[in-house]
Order: C-alpha cells, then sequence, then structure tokens
C-alpha cells in the first residue's frame, strides 16, 4: 500500500515538476509581501469616474497588468515548441495592431460594437500576415526564428507610424473602447481579465479537440520523425506562427486601450517579446522547443508581473529596478537550470531521504550495508 | 533584366548629378531623430523642412534615427557631399568630435539645435536650445504659487539621464530637499504610459495620500490620469489632484482647456526660423549675438494653465492635430 501511494506521489510530481519553477516564484512573493507588508492583500471595490463600480488592489493589478503579457506568452510558446526558435517582433507587431485597430476605426462615424469588432478582425488579419511572413522565414527557408524576426523587429515601429501617418494618434471617441480597458459598466472585474480568460478557454478547447499540441510537440522534437509519420511541417510551423499573430492583435488591442487610446509607437509594448520569452522559460518550457506547457507560461508571465508590481509597491528608486529584476532572474535560471536541479535531488536522496529513512527503519539502503 | 536595371540606375545617377549641378541654394544637411518618436519630434522635423526648402533657397538632404552612430554616419556622409550647412539634433550627447572637427576643417557651418552636444563651442556656430531647467522651475514656481497647505507629489519622471529629465526633476528635488515638497513617489515611467499608469495605481492601492502628479511630460500624464479615473479620484480644475504634464501637444492642452488637467509646460520644437536668421546674418558677413558663453541660444518657453488657457493658444502653441 505505501509503495503504490509513493509511486503515485512521484508521478504526480513528475507530471507537475516543470510548474514547479512558476509556482514557486509566485508562492515565494506572494510570501514575501504577507510578510513584508499584509496590506498588499487588499482588495476593495472602488467607483470610478464613470461611477461604475471597479475591483482594485495590488494583486488586481497585477493581473490586469499582466494581461497582454499572458496573452503573447501563450503564442510564444507555441512557436518556441514548434520551431525552437523565439520570435522578437511581438512588441512591435502589438504596436502595428494597435496602429491598425485605430485607424480603422476612423473609417466609421459611429462606432459601435459591430464597428469594433469588424476593426478587431482586420487587425488580425494583417498581423497575421506580418505573422505568416516570419512564419515562412522560419518554415520555408529554414531561417533562424530570431534572425528572421529580427527585420520585423527592426522595422515594425516605422512601419506601424507609416501606417498612422501621425505622430499624436488617438483612438477616435467612442463608447466601446474605454470598456475594453477598463471595466463594463455595473460590473466590477475589469475586462482585460475576462478577455484572458475568454482566450484561456479557447485554447484549452483548441488543445483538448485538436491534436495540435500533438502535433506541435512532434515537430518541435524531431521534425524528420514528424514528417514519416505524415505531419506537415511547414504548415505546423506556419500555424504556431499565426497564432501568435492573433495573440499580438489582442495584446496591442488591450495595451492601447489601457491607456486611454493613445497609440505610442516607440514605447508601446516595448521589451514585450523579451518578456514574453521570459515569461515561457520561467514557465518551464524548453526553449530549445518540443514538449511544452502553456500553463506554465501563463504562471511565468504573471510570476514576472508580480515581481515588477511587488518593486514598485516597496518603492523601489526607478534606476535600481531593473537591476533587482535582473537578481530574480538570476537566480530562477540558475536553480531551474538541470545541473542545479541534479544536484537538488541528490542531496534530498542521500540526505534528507536517506537519513529519514535510516532512522526509521535502521537501515541504510543506499549501501545496504546493516542489511 | 540585369542589362535594364543597370541601364536605369545608371540614368539615374546622371539626371540626379544634372540635379545637383543645377541647383544653387545653400546645401542643407539635417540629422535629427525621427517624427514617430514623438508629437514634438513631428513637429520639430515639420518645422525644419518647412523653413529649409527648396522655395526658400535650401537644398536639404535629412536623416533620422535614434540611433547615435547612425547619426554619426549620416553627418559625415553629409560632409563629404559637401553640405554648406549641418543641422544637428543628437541622440546622444558623446562621440560627435570628430565627425565636428571634420565638418569645422571643410568650412561647414555647424548648428545643434534641440539637444546639446558634449564638445568644444569652437566647434559649431551656436546651438538653439531649450532650457530643461527653465521649464522645471517655472513648473514648480507655479505650485508653489498655489499655496497649498500641503504637497504631496507623485512624480513620474522620464528616461533617466536625458536632458528633459534631468532638467524637468531638478526643480523637484530642490523643494524635496528643502522640505517644502513630499514625494509619495518618484519614479521613472521612461516617457512610456502604460509604466506612469501602474505607478500611480501601485500608489492609490498604497492608500497613501497625494494630491499632486508632476509627470515629464504629456503621454506620462495621460498614463497617470487613466489610473486617477479607474480608482475614481477626481483631477483638474475642480478636482482632489493637480495634474501636470509637459510639452505642450495639442491634445494635452485641450485637456487643459477642458479643465481635465491644471498645467502644461511648453517645450519649443521651433528652432527652425531662429536658425535660418542665424544663417542669413553669418553669409552676409554678420556675427550672431545674443547667445551665452556655450554658444546657446535659449528658446522662450511659458506654460499653460486650466485658469487662463484659450482656444488661441491652443492653435498657436500645441503639438500636431
Amino acid at each position: 500500500m505505501k509503495k503504490q501511494s509513493e509511486a503515485q506521489g512521484y508521478s504526480f510530481f513528475q507530471k507537475h515538476s516543470q510548474l514547479l519553477i512558476p509556482v514557486t516564484i509566485l508562492a515565494l512573493l506572494l510570501l514575501f509581501n504577507l510578510l513584508r507588508d499584509s496590506s498588499y492583500f487588499n482588495i476593495a471595490i472602488r467607483f470610478n469616474n464613470d461611477n461604475n463600480p471597479v475591483l482594485a488592489g495590488n494583486l488586481i493589478s497585477t493581473i490586469v497588468d499582466a494581461s497582454e503579457l499572458v496573452i503573447l506568452s501563450i503564442g510564444m510558446t507555441l512557436v518556441t515548441a514548434a520551431c525552437g526558435g523565439q520570435d522578437i517582433s511581438v512588441g512591435a507587431l502589438g504596436t502595428i495592431a494597435a496602429t491598425m485597430f485605430a485607424k480603422v476605426l476612423y473609417l466609421f462615424d459611429e462606432i459601435g460594437v459591430a464597428q469594433i469588432l469588424v476593426a478587431l478582425l482586420a487587425t488580425c488579419g494583417v498581423t497575421v500576415l506580418f505573422s505568416l511572413f516570419n512564419g515562412t522565414l522560419v518554415a520555408v527557408f529554414k531561417i533562424q526564428p530570431m534572425i528572421a524576426t529580427l527585420i520585423l523587429f527592426t522595422c515594425g515601429r516605422s512601419i506601424a507610424y507609416w501606417i498612422g501617418q501621425i505622430a499624436n494618434l488617438f483612438i477616435p471617441e467612442n463608447p466601446i473602447t474605454p470598456i475594453i480597458g477598463t471595466v463594463i459598466p455595473g460590473f466590477p472585474v475589469p475586462t482585460p481579465v475576462l478577455i484572458v480568460a475568454v482566450v484561456g478557454i479557447l485554447f484549452a478547447l483548441v488543445f483538448k479537440f485538436t491534436n495540435l499540441r500533438l502535433y506541435t510537440q512532434t515537430v518541435g522534437i524531431n521534425q524528420g520523425a514528424a514528417r514519416l509519420n505524415g505531419i506537415n511541417c511547414v504548415a505546423i510551423k506556419l500555424i504556431s506562427f499565426a497564432i501568435l499573430g492573433v495573440c499580438c492583435a489582442i495584446a496591442g488591442v488591450i495595451n492601447v486601450c489601457r491607456i486611454g487610446g493613445k497609440v505610442t509607437y516607440n514605447s508601446l509594448m516595448v521589451d514585450f517579446e523579451m518578456k514574453a520569452i521570459l515569461a515561457v522559460a520561467i514557465g518551464g518550457n524548453s526553449l530549445g522547443g518540443g514538449k511544452f506547457r502553456i500553463i506554465g507560461s501563463v504562471l511565468g508571465a504573471y510570476a514576472y508581473c508580480l515581481l515588477f508590481n511587488t518593486l514598485i509597491a516597496m518603492k523601489v528608486p526607478s534606476t535600481h529596478i531593473t537591476a533587482y529584476q535582473a537578481v530574480v532572474i538570476f537566480l530562477l535560471v540558475i536553480f531551474s537550470s538541470d545541473q542545479v536541479k541534479e544536484t537538488i535531488a541528490k542531496f534530498w536522496k542521500t540526505w534528507i531521504v536517506g537519513k529519514f529513512r535510516s532512522k526509521t527503519t535502521g537501515t541504510d539502503i543506499s549501501s545496504g550495508k546493516e542489511a | 533584366m540585369k542589362k535594364i536595371l543597370s541601364l536605369v540606375l545608371a540614368l539615374a545617377l546622371v539626371l540626379s548629378l544634372v540635379a545637383v549641378a543645377s541647383a544653387d541654394g545653400i546645401k542643407v544637411g539635417i540629422v535629427n531623430n525621427p517624427p514617430s518618436e514623438s508629437g514634438y519630434r513631428e513637429a520639430n522635423v515639420k518645422d525644419f523642412e518647412t523653413v529649409f526648402s527648396a522655395e526658400n533657397g535650401y537644398e536639404v538632404m535629412t536623416a533620422y534615427t535614434l540611433k547615435n552612430d547612425e547619426q554619426l554616419a549620416a553627418a559625415e556622409r553629409f560632409v563629404n557631399a559637401g553640405v554648406d550647412v549641418l543641422l544637428i539634433s543628437a541622440a546622444e550627447t558623446t562621440g560627435w568630435d570628430t565627425v565636428l572637427k571634420l565638418a569645422k576643417d571643410n568650412g561647414i557651418l555647424v548648428f545643434l539645435f534641440d539637444r546639446m552636444i558634449d564638445c568644444d563651442p569652437d566647434l559649431y556656430e551656436a546651438a538653439v536650445v531649450s532650457n530643461m531647467a527653465n521649464e522645471g522651475a517655472l513648473a514648480v514656481d507655479w505650485l508653489l504659487g498655489l499655496n497649498l497647505p500641503e504637497y504631496n507629489i507623485i512624480h513620474i519622471q522620464g528616461a533617466m539621464g536625458s536632458d528633459a529629465q534631468v532638467g524637468r526633476t531638478g526643480a523637484v528635488d530642490e523643494q524635496a530637499a528643502a522640505g517644502k515638497f513630499n514625494l509619495v513617489a518618484q519614479q521613472t515611467a521612461t516617457w512610456d504610459e502604460t509604466t506612469a499608469k501602474q505607478i500611480v495605481e501601485s500608489v492609490i492601492n498604497s492608500g497613501e495620500k497625494f494630491n499632486i502628479i508632476y509627470a515629464e511630460n504629456d503621454g506620462m500624464a495621460q498614463g497617470a490620469v487613466a489610473a486617477l479615473d479607474e480608482a475614481g479620484i477626481t483631477h483638474g480644475k475642480d478636482g482632489d489632484v493637480i495634474v501636470m504634464g509637459f510639452d505642450c501637444n495639442k491634445w494635452a492642452l485641450r485637456k487643459v482647456l477642458a479643465g481635465e488637467w491644471n498645467y502644461d509646460g511648453q517645450c519649443s520644437p521651433f528652432q527652425a526660423a531662429v536658425i535660418d536668421e542665424m544663417i542669413k546674418t553669418l553669409s552676409n558677413g554678420g556675427t550672431i549675438e545674443g547667445l551665452n558663453e556655450k554658444k546657446q541660444k535659449i528658446s522662450e518657453e511659458t506654460c499653460f494653465v486650466c485658469d487662463t488657457i484659450t482656444e488661441d493658444d491652443i492653435n498657436n502653441y500645441g503639438l500636431g492635430d
């Protein structure tokens, strides 16, 4: 009986060991905040200047701020898994998306839900095209993803300005986009959180009812074997890029709506490519492709944002914030490396488990001398 | 195909040579940041392109980039192309000595605008710049003039080390050191709306009291206001929190006029006409007057306050659309 439950416990650990890192980081950060100042966890309902109720508090801020990153990290995980490399143009593409969204809305005299949906679809169309351009370079021309997407990374923001034409581009006045950025009147949960939930559920359904996960992993692990099994590697890679394109569109639109509708070509979603890659890495996914867990990346994104929020709540001097982030990331990368993991596992086995066993049963399992 | 292409290219080359030879205007090379950077830069680029145009007797070459090394390369290219005048708004303050010496040896007139360069003032004729410290002092004087019982300030800074940040921060730091201002938070948002919003949100969540937002540009003020709106905190003319921004974009001035913001400090991007005047003076054998020891000509700048701003101010001083 005992053996069986141990085995079960072991397999549970094996199955979820990948999530150990992001969950531990989240837990440590929360614990740190609890010890530092328990009022950090206060959550209240406030009324905004339009007199609508809004959930507010540090945790809520963190979750809302993470919205764009969570959505991007989902797409980034897929691209990473299928292509064994990362797309570094997501920030630029998000800016193009925001610009496109604003520009399309200027075509309408009156803006309602239908027009917003049209604009969103047009935006998705454009970002998917750009993403497929990246995807083609990677899948067909076999260029390293980071090099292929370097092109759009370099020129993306200029393209956005070219689409926008003016430096001070705003989304035209309308009743809907402020709702996307804040809350639905009368419903206090911030809309970006709802959008993330919807996107998350959609992806969960896609993974449940299609072979996308299996195929993507197969392509990522061994292309030759995948091809022999009749999987179209090029198509799978293109699909992963197309999905990332849609993610960029959604993230870009949420971001521009959250800051009052102003498209800032050079600072919108800046550094998001690196944050998204980091989220994928914190999530325990191999950046070399292959097996992946979306939930890991999502938790990674939340962990990153919680770290940033904690640092501002602590009023760390602004010039030091990035240094603190670097220290945390450094520790994280070290502790998630296989080398350190193995050492810890060995230490655990010989010193903790071994000692414990020898005490209770009087035998040293590892050497078996007394047996 | 290749032959046709090379023929076309050769033809284009000949035509361009003819075009250069036929023009007899003053040749000007402009090195600036790209207009996509901000509303300020867009107005700045437009100002120079309007004043230094073919109609006004200039033959213009431009290079717009945020990267200092690309700017340096462009300046060198302009010198080799034989320009008469070089106008520079540098991305960074250092690294320019070699190129400027080269320009001086070739008898090229160099003018700096908007941004200073760390070098010997002998290397340029004049620098037409804003005094960012003045902008900060103007804003702080206005604040002190309100005689508020308390000054609890959220200070959102621009990219650390930039001219605008250093200048606009100085006056605030001075008052904080003197005990007049209480800085509830002083953090950089590197000119980014989203980060500005996060900083203000964090202060609101902590429950600390504040009554002033001092943002070092319009965009960050906008991000801060989004956080206030979400938390149901009133701002502007009759609100609980005073909102201050810089740059005088048209959209921002409209918010001041509407009473949503209280203050917007001007940062004038209109230096072209002044430089144009200087070039004419020099080419007529005159000398430029009214420069300080660093050969600077300081642009006159003002500020706009919600109680006194008018529609005309927006049209005359506002940047962009």
